[in-house]
């Protein structure tokens, strides 16, 4: 098994989540993150004053899937939440050992 | 003239609304979510604290008898010999009093001990405001800015707006910065309340302004001149007011548009304030273009003056400077320059071709505001800084202000708690020490 993490655009996420989800994906953990890739924020002007903003506003996606799918779903991220400008976040894969539903006690593959 | 006791009851309590709730919602808007009560309870205690003392010392003060500073203090002491049919005199310009403290507030947020506030307010009204509504309300012919220097000031550009600009000033140099100000971003944590305060402020306004009318002659005098006069001057009163609010409102949106990029609802809301601010003094004294006029400027040059406090380095919070004293100059000045003959004040100004005589008073009357609230409020307030200490524990600043003085929080949104952290784990934490108690 595989966990897949995407941090994206807030904006793209519902487009992310829809294609996911006719792909043929079940579950996802979802989060509001903030932080900041190699365009460091951005500046900022309010009431006469500039602030550098350091942390952009991000969805982070938590996605476990069986190793052959990784693949797939990592594409249909990138492919959803592409927007070809600066900030459009980051996937990566890294492997899991052990999946247990806490209702049923199943583990691995049949947990997912 | 029945009509008249009617109207001045409502603007009485109009301008109280201006104080509670208008500005605390103004300023509470303003402020961050840790500070929200804290900034509304300055206003709240305003009222009850100077106003008592408007009653018990001011009225006489300002208006028991002659004096250049301030008339005899015990002359009318606790309404001593005033008949109840005057008492809503008082009470309106006990109303002034009371915002013109409450005003004050907006420039310490986040940092002053409430108890240094408590004990600033009654020293800063009995020191500062009863005297300059003397000199300035009472124009009787010794009184310093109205009698002496002459200058115009209709309902108290001077004596309520520079007076109070100049006061914030000198506290946000003795308390100084924020923590993390200016690097960190201190945005206002609810402008639908600002914005709510600042409509409310602008109809409270219409009892500040035109409950300012003075009259020549008393009804029983002349009846017909009371009433033209009455007619005539609150029409003037009430068309300038709103028409230098509009002005402003534009005039500073413009300026933030070219400035920073942006029309901002901040901007809006201060507009507002900053047109009523400067139509306050020339209410009166202009025609309805020398009101948009005044309006627009004031709208415009605000709107660049609070970035200013970001080049000198002063943490003037929620600009009672940049609006309130550099908005009360404007119309005070202006004054001089569009003062209308047939204009309450009855002068020309330099543009109506009156030469420089009003300018030269109104420039006079400035000066005078801001020394004698300059030099009285930094005793006041260096006084305090010496004994009981202007400013709030550094940790305490951090954590919220509210916490730490009032014991609340102003958005407890799950039951129990004690306003920090996750709701969660808040809750939980909370039910264990109430089971602990019980």
């Amino acid at each position: 098994m595989k966990l897949v993490t995407a941090v994206i655009k807030p904006h793209k996420w519902e487009d992310v989540r829809e294609a996911l989800e006719t792909f043929g994906v079940t579950g996802m953990t979802v989060s509001e993150v903030s932080g900041y890739g190699r365009q460091k924020g951005h500046t900022e002007v309010y009431r006469g004053a500039e602030y550098d903003i350091a942390l952009v506003p991000k969805i982070r996606l938590e996605i476990v899937v069986d190793d052959a799918d990784a693949q797939d779903v990592v594409g249909i991220i990138v492919k959803t939440a592409q927007t070809g400008r600066i900030g459009d976040g980051k996937v990566w894969v890294s492997p899991v050992e052990t999946v247990v539903r806490v209702r049923t006690g199943d583990t691995d593959e049949a947990a997912i | 003239m029945d009509g008249y006791y009617a109207f001045m009851l409502v603007s009485t309590a109009f301008v109280l609304m201006m104080t509670v709730p208008a500005l605390a919602l103004f300023y509470g808007g303003m402020s961050r979510s840790k500070s929200v009560l804290n900034m509304m309870m300055m206003s709240f205690v305003a009222a009850p604290i100077v106003g008592i003392l408007y009653v018990a010392v001011g009225w006489s003060m300002g208006f028991g008898g002659d004096g250049t500073l301030f008339a005899n203090p015990f002359e009318l002491l606790w309404l001593d010999g005033v008949t109840t049919d005057n008492y809503v005199y008082v009470m309106f310009q006990m109303t002034f009093a009371i915002v013109t403290a409450a005003l004050i507030s907006g420039a310490v947020a986040d940092r002053m001990k409430f108890s240094a506030w408590l004990v600033f307010l009654p020293l800063w009204a009995v020191i500062v405001y009863f005297p300059m509504a003397h000199m300035v309300f009472s124009c009787t012919d010794d009184s310093l800015i109205c009698g002496r220097i002459g200058a115009q000031d209709y309902a108290g550009g001077t004596a309520v707006h520079i007076n109070a600009g100049v006061a914030a000033l000198v506290l946000v140099l003795l308390l100084g910065k924020r923590v993390g100000w200016p690097k960190e971003q201190m945005r206002p944590h609810n402008l639908t309340l600002t914005m709510l305060g600042a409509g409310m402020l602008w109809l409270g306004w219409y009892g500040f302004n035109v409950g300012s009318i003075v009259f020549g002659s008393t009804f029983e005098e002349d009846p017909d001149a009371f009433l033209n006069q009455f007619y005539s001057e609150t029409g003037r009163t009430f068309a300038n007011t709103t028409l230098a609010t509009f002005a402003a409102i534009l005039g500073w949106l413009l300026i933030e548009r070219l400035m920073h990029g942006k029309a901002t609802s901040l901007g809006a809301a201060s507009g507002i304030v900053a047109g009523l601010v400067a139509i306050t003094p020339a209410a009166g004294a202009v025609d309805i273009e020398g009101a948009v006029v005044i309006g627009l400027i004031a709208g415009a040059v605000c709107a660049w003056a609070v970035s200013l406090k970001y080049k000198l380095g002063y943490d003037d919070s929620l600009d009672v400077v940049g609006v309130h004293l550099v908005g009360g100059v404007i119309g005070t000045v202006l004054i001089g320059l569009l003062s209308t003959s047939e204009g309450a004040g009855g002068v020309d100004g330099l543009l109506y071709g009156g030469g420089f005589g009003s300018l030269g008073d109104q420039t006079l009357g400035v000066l005078v505001a801001v020394a004698y609230s300059g030099v009285l409020t930094t005793v006041i307030a260096v006084a305090i800084t010496f004994t009981m200490g202007l400013r709030l524990d550094e940790e305490d600043e951090v954590n919220g202000i509210d916490l730490a003085e009032h014991g609340e929080s102003a958005y407890d949104l799950h039951s129990g708690s004690s306003g920090s952290g996750s709701s969660i784990l808040a809750a939980s934490t909370s039910t264990k020490t109430e089971g602990v108690k019980a």
